[in-house]
């Protein structure tokens, strides 16, 4: 027996190798462990993951015009533009096929939406010849070019054209160009006319404004986490009770309440006034602008900057500080030298917290911002429900998302991502 | 009440996941516009029917909420509460179902058929009309001395009323407006607006006021900001002036004149189960004749959109005062309107309201 032992692989009780047994064994806890995950898995998967790849793919897809007027598309290919003359009657009348069943199938006035948002005047253009394409009997009548152009002059205009030949392309980078106040012309990418321009400007502002708030949150939101931390315990509850309470409260209503403290006819310039501070003929403006932004998205923020510094600061050793001074160190050469470096991970938990909730945030700047507090979020949201161009607000959404992963990755390379802790 | 136990009743059933044949979702605003519909259609139509009424009160993001439905292929929505504008875009999109007016809708007690009383208010093949409602300008009564405004150009006149002033956050409205008062005749604006001189001479002309606006999205910020006293005037929907003077009793004052006339009414999603499809348009059917579309306006100050309900419209429900007098097309308070151009803001809307956006940011 012993002899099988030294030469032989180890035996597990009933007498498969060891080594197999252990692998057995240890693939059924991997299984066991992957299973009770699944779900969790599966939900980020499915509610998260899926989506923003579909908002990836929605801001490049442009299906609808080859889908809808194929043939066209196939014509124009070798219609040249920049001679200056309309397309031939192949085109047109590729174009009547295209129509008639675009028309059959009600798909004429999407396509004209569409290309709307490219060229003014498209949508009416498609929405009134579909009724008389629907007339056309595509075997006798024509040519078509005369019978378009009788329908709508617009038909006649090399413009429109163009436009339909640019934006044939089933993958498009026009809604990129757009995100970024350009704009996909015949001519190639251009800049958007300096009245259009706006885009650029939010997405500064956004970050601007986020970094500001995020500022705020760390100088008012530090005293209150290091007393959380300092405080007897019953003091330090009473105090997170006060941290927390903000928190319970719907955040429209914290918003609303903002707007009641901060207006002209305010509670805050109402006691301004009675003190005598502010005149009554000049209330203050805080309300309406970015500050009006700051100061409601710092309050409604605020928890999150200093949970992560309390949870940090709660394990910073006293006695740390106390050897500081019991060497000969000032006050504040003991907070700034021995205590501080030691906060600094939570610093950077609840900044990054503060900055990335911030930077999407929608609801607050739409209430308190007025025209100049309004974030990029806000022309998102306008995108998605109001103007219903929806590649473009994907577009946005992923310039967005492509930002703060590269704020996360400079982050991570300057201070370093494991220097982060949540407690 | 009844709105609670309704929509108490919408939760459980959700949550069981029983959807019963025999109830309908309706989709509308929400507040006191909902609660007129509960009235004047839900409540009788129920009552005769057996059918339950849900209410979802989506209507500002209908839209797009169709269409993501439509995209998931999983229409919930059976009736959908929508301006008259969104009506041209869902059915552009192919997202409402074409309706014809004399076939599907009731005529007039008299026989007139259905197209010819809404008359040119049938703005798109897919939209029933259901009030005439207009966006225009209160005033607070103590705050514009002894000479009230009596006209629209009252808002760019910053020397007789000083103070701030409310617009809505958007464009439209407010460079018809602006056109007007800058000295375009009232026929030429739209043919004015449409080219590029004419769209920078009313944003020229909204820069005079542009430090003194505050923008709203909602309908009821202005009426808030008037009762707080936070603004002069501002412009909002008729019925929440109405609201505001008549039911609240504040220092406000409303002003007729170039009032922007604008439609409300149903569609019906298209994608619908036969079954659902033909109960939608029962429903409309009913909520749509003459006599439910005057009980209306006893509960809110909208106009209806059939000639034939405008003699049966009566008194408010509760204030007991008449209510034709504060209808928006009530002869004496017509004399000076604006239609909302449909066609022009369905082709001119992006590229206007960009040109209006960025103007803002600056």
């Amino acid at each position: 027996m012993t002899d099988v032992a030294d030469t032989g692989p180890v035996l597990a009780a009933d007498g498969t190798p060891l080594k197999k047994s252990l692998a057995r064994a240890l693939r059924l806890q991997k299984t066991r462990a992957l299973l009770l995950i699944a779900p969790l898995l599966l939900f980020v998967l499915i509610s998260f993951i899926f989506p923003i790849g579909q908002m990836l793919w929605r801001s490049v897809e442009n299906d609808i015009v080859s889908e809808t007027i194929p043939l066209t598309v196939e014509a124009l290919r070798s219609w040249d533009s920049t001679t200056g003359e309309l397309p031939d009657e192949t085109v047109y009348a590729a174009f009547a096929q295209d129509m008639v069943v675009a028309v059959e199938a009600k798909n004429h006035t999407k396509l004209g939406s569409r290309l709307n948002y490219e060229k003014t005047g498209i949508s009416s253009l498609f929405r009134r010849s579909g009724r008389a394409i629907n007339k056309w009997d595509l075997e006798t009548d024509g040519p078509f070019k005369e019978l378009f152009i009788d329908v709508h002059d617009g038909w006649g205009d090399i413009e429109i054209w163009r436009t339909i030949q640019t934006h044939a392309r089933s993958v498009t980078p026009g809604y990129f160009l757009n995100a970024i106040d350009m704009q996909l012309t015949p001519d190639g990418a251009a800049a958007q006319p300096e009245d259009r321009r706006i885009l650029i400007r939010l997405f500064v502002r956004t970050l601007i404004m986020s970094l500001i708030i995020m500022g705020s949150c760390i100088i008012l939101g530090y005293p209150v986490a290091w007393l959380l931390a300092n405080l007897p315990a019953r003091k330090a509850n009473l105090l997170m009770i006060l941290v927390l309470l903000p928190f319970w409260t719907s955040l429209l209503v914290r918003t609303s309440a903002w707007k009641v403290m901060l207006q002209q006819q305010g509670v805050i310039n109402d006691v301004l006034v009675w003190l005598g501070m502010v005149d009554d003929a000049n209330r203050l403006i805080i309300i309406n602008n970015q500050f009006g932004t700051i100061v409601a998205m710092t309050h409604i923020l605020l928890p999150f900057m200093i949970l992560p510094m309390y949870s940090v600061m709660q394990t910073i050793q006293p006695t740390y500080l106390r050897a500081a001074k019991s060497l000969g160190a000032t006050n504040w050469t003991a907070f700034w030298r021995v205590y501080f470096p030691q906060s600094i991970p939570g610093i950077g938990a609840g900044s990054i917290l503060v900055f990335i909730l911030s930077i999407g945030y929608y609801i607050t700047p739409e209430i308190v911002g007025g025209t100049k507090g309004v974030f990029i979020s806000n022309r998102i949201a306008y995108h998605i429900s109001s103007s219903l161009n929806w590649g473009l607000a994907a577009a946005l959404g992923t310039i967005l998302l492509v930002v703060v992963l590269g704020l996360y990755w400079c982050y991570d390379k300057i201070v370093g991502i494991d220097n982060v802790k949540l407690g | 009440m009844k709105l609670t136990t309704t929509l108490l009743a919408t939760a459980a059933m959700s949550l069981a996941g029983i959807a019963s044949a025999q109830e309908m979702t309706i989709v509308s605003w929400g507040g006191a516009y909902t609660k007129s519909q509960l009235k004047a259609y839900h409540e009788p139509y129920s009552a005769n029917t057996g059918v339950t009424i849900i209410n979802d009160d989506s209507s500002a993001e209908a839209v797009a909420k169709l269409r993501a439905m439509n995209e998931a292929g999983n229409i919930t929505w059976d009736v959908v509460d929508v301006v008259a504008a969104d009506a041209i875009r869902l059915c552009d999109e192919g997202l409402a179902m074409e309706i014809d007016p004399d076939t599907q809708l009731a005529a007039a007690p008299d026989g007139t058929p259905a197209s010819e009383d809404f008359g040119e208010l049938l703005v798109s093949d897919c939209f029933i009309p259901q009030i005439v409602y207009s966006t225009t300008v209160g005033y607070r009564t103590d705050l514009v001395g002894d000479t009230p405004p009596t006209d629209i150009c009252a808002i760019f006149d910053l020397e007789a009323y000083p103070g701030k002033r409310s617009l809505e956050k958007r464009a439209i409205n407010n460079v018809e407006w602006a056109l007007l008062c800058d000295g375009v005749a009232k026929d030429e604006v739209y043919s004015v607006l449409e080219t590029q001189e004419g769209q920078d001479r009313a944003l020229a002309k909204l820069d005079t006021i542009k430090d003194e606006v505050i923008w709203w999205s909602a309908g009821a910020d202005t009426p808030q900001l008037l009762a707080d006293g936070e603004i002069v005037m501002g412009s909002t929907y008729n019925g929440r002036l109405f609201s505001v003077i008549e039911e609240q009793n504040q220092p406000v004052a409303m002003l007729w004149d170039a009032q922007v006339f604008d439609l409300d009414g149903w569609i019906i999603p298209t994608g619908l189960s036969p079954e659902r499809e033909a109960r939608a348009l029962d429903y409309i059917m009913f909520a749509t004749d003459t006599q439910r579309l005057a009980d209306q306006a006893k509960y809110i100050s909208y106009g209806p959109a059939r000639a034939s309900s405008a003699p049966l419209v009566g008194q408010h429900a509760d204030l007991g005062i008449d209510m034709a007098p504060h209808m928006p097309t009530d002869p004496e308070n017509a004399k000076n309107t604006f239609l909302y151009n449909f066609e022009f803001w369905a082709d001119y809307r992006d590229d206007i309201d960009g040109k209006f956006q960025a103007w803002l940011a600056q």
